[in-house]
């Protein structure tokens, strides 16, 4: 989209462009949910809303911005999509079904046009979709991203995007994906599966150091969405109150290209308004009293968020929370987590056990981080020939150079 | 006898419903079953990108999406229902006593 260059005041053109993106944030999935539920055709609804967004951009400097932007340009999308359906035989049928819900759009309040956007959510997450689907379909129909930008986000090839893309849409619609919220009995495993898609999104993210950083804001505005659109669910608050606490230390996780571990962060450098808001909104979620897999991530990380330092830091509670964590999300990689924690609480005979007892069961096995958090106890524990062995086992398996420049610097302590 | 005869291919060469039924070869295999009064039902089914699996194991239904690709599982039987969106699919193959050891591959009719 490009600005109109016409009008010889640039700051009100200014001010326009600013409410257009600012439009384009808030109501993009809407207007796109919207059209597809009254369309049921979603390559129409986003080419719709793309022309809905380029008509506000060619007459609000004109005519002012609207009052209510959202049904401004829902109203658009909507007339453009009836005239294209005119223009085609097959639509026929599709306007009949519009015209039922066009009414007298110009008048109608924004109240009265229902958010459509979690019936959009839980049909982009439906299991039926291969997984990077699900996601690439999230960020283009939902946050707005172009195909371009989710392509580089992810580093895949353009084409290969939009094939992913298309596929996915062709699936639901020959496949009969239904285009709705589930019913009571299907919602928490979906639920589980549209949070796990918001947290891969914000994970790709988290995991870079620069490049893809917007990824991690764009999961946290979805996941405001979400606890916007299900405010009697735990978990989706749950989830952004995680997303909260890390985003509040990401800036600390990484030093000239080394790893850089919670306990040598500089915790003066957190954000510590994120960390505010992570902990009010865990407790709004612990407040529901049903508990989850989320909830007791977001607890482990605002103990962490909340403790001056990494000695003074409420250890025996982390490990309560990783044993609660493997009872309601069974994974080898949290009993691991729990080692450590335990090695901090109880002393590091204990943690090591654990360890020991990972190790056998061959559960973990090529993990680097096993023989890492194995290095790391026996340090502490004042065993440096263990230790040391441990490291280069460590080594072998570390799949990044960020983590072997870890590792190294480690051994050279010894 | 019935039998059940499973058409299979590679999907690189996918003619239209309307190229195979101007499909001479087509069009003869179907005059030769029709001579023979046997045809009892027979259904085209959209690419593999559209299947959808379902299997149910310790009572929790498991949707994947794709085929159901254990190689050393076999067909044992076909079921052509008729239902609302594929939720509804996905919920009768749950409640099939295969689903709690083998698995249901969901694939659309191509009509």
């Amino acid at each position: 989209m490009t600005s109109p260059d016409d009008g010889p005041d640039d700051g009100a053109d200014d001010r326009v462009r600013a409410a257009v993106d600012a439009a384009f944030r808030d109501e993009w999935g809407q207007v796109v949910a919207t059209l597809i539920g009254s369309t049921g055709d979603w390559d129409l609804a986003e080419d719709c809303a793309q022309e809905a967004f380029a008509a506000a951009l060619a007459t609000w400097p004109r005519d002012g911005v609207p009052h209510r932007p959202g049904a401004w340009l829902t109203t658009t999308a909507r007339h453009r999509a009836i005239d294209r359906l005119r223009r085609d035989a097959a639509g026929a049928a599709k306007l009949r079904q519009l015209a039922v819900l066009a009414g007298d759009p110009g008048e109608s309040p924004v109240e009265e046009i229902p958010d459509e956007r979690l019936r959009l959510i839980f049909t982009c997450c439906h299991p039926a979709l291969p997984f990077p689907a699900r996601v690439a379909l999230t960020l283009r129909t939902l946050a707005g991203l172009t195909t371009a930008e989710i392509a580089r986000a992810f580093l895949t090839a353009e084409p290969t995007m939009a094939q992913r893309l298309v596929r996915a849409k062709r699936k639901i619609a020959e496949a009969g994906i239904p285009y709705r919220v589930p019913p009571a009995e299907l919602l928490p495993r979906r639920l589980a599966g549209v949070l796990a898609v918001l947290y891969l999104i914000f994970n790709e993210g988290y995991d870079e150091e620069d490049a893809r950083r917007g990824l991690t804001a764009e999961a946290i505005r979805l996941a405001r969405v979400l606890v916007r659109l299900m405010p009697h669910e735990p978990e989706p608050r749950g989830l952004l109150a995680l997303m909260l606490l890390h985003e509040a230390r990401r800036p600390t996780r990484t030093a000239h290209g080394v790893l850089v571990t919670l306990e040598h962060q500089d915790r003066s450098r957190w954000n510590r308004a994120l960390i505010a808001e992570g902990v009010a909104m865990l407790d709004q979620a612990l407040a529901m009293r049903r508990t989850g897999p989320y909830q007791v991530q977001a607890a482990i990380a605002a103990c962490h968020a909340t403790a001056p330092d990494a000695a003074r830091t409420d250890w025996p509670q982390i490990a309560s929370l990783y044993a609660e964590l493997a009872r309601l999300a069974p994974s080898p990689v949290v009993d691991l987590n729990r080692a450590v924690a335990v090695a901090m609480a109880d002393g590091i005979p204990a943690g090591l056990a654990m360890v020991d007892r990972l190790t056998a069961s061959g559960r973990l096995e090529g993990y680097y981080l096993l023989p890492a958090t194995r290095a790391d106890l026996l340090r502490r524990a004042g065993r440096p020939g263990e230790a040391k062995a441990a490291y280069e086992e460590a080594l072998k398996l570390a799949p990044t150079e960020t983590e072997r420049r870890y590792l190294i610097s480690r051994l050279e302590e010894l | 006898m019935k039998y059940v005869l499973l058409i299979c291919d590679d999907e690189t060469h996918s003619p239209s419903n309307e190229e195979l039924a101007a499909d001479p070869v087509h069009q003869a295999w179907l005059a030769d079953l029709d001579r023979r009064g046997g045809r009892l039902v027979g259904a085209r089914l959209r690419p593999v990108v559209d299947a959808t699996t379902v299997r149910v194991r310790d009572g929790e239904t498991l949707v994947s999406d794709g085929p159901f690709a254990e190689t050393k599982d076999f067909v044992g039987g076909l079921v052509i229902v008729e239902c609302a969106d594929l939720d509804e699919a996905i919920e009768i193959a749950a409640g099939h006593p295969y689903a709690r050891w083998g698995g249901i591959e969901i694939r659309p009719v191509w009509e």
